[in-house]
């Protein structure tokens, strides 16, 4: 649990380092969700929307249990309903609780052009500063779990902020306060990794649910919120949860090479139309300047 | 007709238009480069501040490409690479060493302007293309997220090849050809400047014979 106010480990769009780099004590704080506990309910999407003060959304029916198609910049917390049908035949509802998974090595805040838009705490949190956000969208593209969303009226781009003010404070995030069930949880990073593990060891012996793992993803660096699931082979029957997410290759190249190499070329450029003109200078025009 | 008679370049719409040009991508290679690289974010205060940099950048990128059309209109025959452009593209280390007297006489255009209007022509339509899919990335299904960021990396690319060709047009245009800016603002040049520069315009102009085109 986050002790005292959130110290800064990362900034986006900054020339150098973020202030206070390194010099935390922060625990990492980490939000558990064991899918295999979750009843649908939608308390923790109510909880949510009223924690942020946001106005609760018209439904959509579709004939199924979704009662809202996708994420919004207001709806930073989203129950997926999918069918499935495992090999076994074995029929499941599976609800997974969406929202920003606050990735170790944030996509979103590496692509961000604004400097201190995106703000990563020492604590894990990954948090957007609606102040300093331009609107640009490269945290769209930067994102593997397709997060974040655009409010085109403040051209503003919103996101769970794992209730950073209310960890700040030392509380729970609201949408843990708010579940019936307790399949949500939080606390540092090393006690909900051991409480998942021993949850999907329990699952693997206990049940049918001999897959059953837990949702960490390597390729982000690890997650600050992190899945059981049933079966850790197949994340995307969740509502398209992807196997192994990765920032996209061409945002690394953009936010890396590219700006080195262009920013060398356009030096090289300039130093040698400078160099250039000492060494030959204006061209004569024949029979003399006239004017 | 004297030797300082002035000779007209550059009419009232063509001047407009090469202004216009310059102005829309300006802004939008400011208002761009201040996203590229923190160190460049700075020219996003200079162009309004950085909300409002992302928000016209776009727009302005809309007016270049209308503008460049415009352009193309006028000057796109003018702008052809011919058989001597080539001659003169193999001796353009001659041009760059200030050694003009070795180049095959010259039209309307020089190859090395001609070859600069195609880069800003073709990159044009590139930005376009690209600019519209990172103006709304949330229009491309999350499916097709490769999409967005082939077209920022796209984006990114011609920029950058246009800003190569800027750097050496307007170091030419300021430093290197005396003459050719106040060709440009007010339309005109001298007789010795066209002839020295671009002779067979010139001598087209005034109805004398042109050596070889
Ligand atoms: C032709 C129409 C154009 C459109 C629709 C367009 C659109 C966009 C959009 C939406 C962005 C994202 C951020 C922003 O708005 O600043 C962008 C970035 C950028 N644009 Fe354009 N643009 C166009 C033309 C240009 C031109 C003429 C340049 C000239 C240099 C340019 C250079 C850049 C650069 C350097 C970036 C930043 C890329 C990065 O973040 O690494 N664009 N453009
Ligand atoms: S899930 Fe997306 S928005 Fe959240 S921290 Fe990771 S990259 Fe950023
Ligand atoms: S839209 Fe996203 S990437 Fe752009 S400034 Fe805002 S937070 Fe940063
Ligand atoms: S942590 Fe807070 S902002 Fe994030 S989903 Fe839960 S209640 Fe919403």
């Amino acid at each position: 649990m986050s002790n005292g106010p959130l110290q800064i480990k990362a900034v986006s769009g900054q020339a150098g380092t973020p202030p206070g780099q390194g010099a935390s004590r922060d625990y990492d704080v980490c939000k558990l969700i064991d899918v295999t506990t979750c009843i649908g309910c939608k308390a923790c999407e109510v909880a949510c929307v009223e924690w942020n003060g946001y106005p609760f959304r018209e439904t959509v029916f579709d004939n199924t249990y979704q009662t809202m198609p996708d994420l919004a910049w207001n709806y930073y917390n989203l129950i997926r309903f999918n069918e499935h049908t495992t090999p076994e035949g074995e029929f499941q509802w599976l609800f997974r609780k969406d929202g920003c998974l606050h990735c170790a090595d944030p996509g979103c805040l590496r692509a961000c052009p604004a400097e201190g838009a995106i703000v990563q705490y020492s604590n894990g949190i990954v948090d957007f500063q609606q102040e300093y956000c331009i609107g640009c969208q490269y945290c769209v593209t930067g994102c593997p779990f397709n997060i974040p969303k655009f409010n085109p009226e403040t051209k503003k781009v919103h996101k769970c902020t794992l209730c950073s003010d209310r960890v700040g404070a030392g509380l729970e995030p609201a949408c843990i306060k708010a579940c019936p069930t307790g399949c949500l949880h939080f606390g540092s990073k090393d006690d909900m990794l051991d409480l998942a593990e021993k949850r999907a060891a329990q699952l693997r012996e206990h049940t049918s649910h001999k897959n059953a793992g837990v949702y960490n993803p390597a390729g982000v660096g690890g997650t600050h919120v992190m899945y059981v699931l049933h079966d850790i082979e197949n994340p995307e029957a969740y509502g398209g949860l992807p196997k192994d997410p990765r920032i996209p290759l061409l945002v690394k190249i953009w936010k890396g090479p590219l700006k080195w190499l262009g920013n060398l070329a356009m030096t090289a450029g300039i130093v040698g139309v400078a160099v250039h003109y000492l060494r030959f200078g204006p061209k004569k025009t024949e029979g003399g300047e006239d004017k | 007709m004297s030797a300082d008679a002035a000779v007209e370049r550059y009419n009232f719409a063509e001047r407009m238009c090469h202004w216009s040009a310059a102005a829309t991508y300006l802004y939008c290679m400011f208002s761009g480069l201040a996203l590229y690289s923190p160190y460049l974010f700075w020219m996003a205060a200079v162009m309004g501040g950085a909300p409002q940099a992302r928000y016209w950048h776009p727009w302005s990128g809309l007016g270049f490409v209308i503008v460049a059309l415009w352009m193309h209109r006028m000057w796109s025959r003018a702008m052809k690479l011919t058989a001597t452009d080539r001659k003169w593209m193999k001796e353009i280390k001659a041009y760059a060493t200030n050694e003009d007297e070795k180049l095959p006489p010259v039209g309307r255009f020089n190859a090395g302007q001609k070859q600069f209007y195609w880069v800003m022509y073709y990159g044009a339509g590139l930005l376009l293309l690209t600019g519209i899919v990172m103006w709304f990335p949330e229009a491309i299904p999350f499916r097709w997220r490769l999409v967005r960021s082939i077209a920022v990396v796209i984006h990114e690319c011609a920029a950058l090849a246009t800003i190569g060709g800027l750097i050496v047009h307007v170091y030419m245009g300021l430093f290197v050809v005396p003459g050719s800016l106040h060709a440009i603002v007010r339309g005109t040049v001298s007789r010795n400047w066209a002839m020295t520069h671009h002779r067979n315009w010139y001598r087209r102009l005034a109805g004398e014979p042109v050596s070889e085109e």
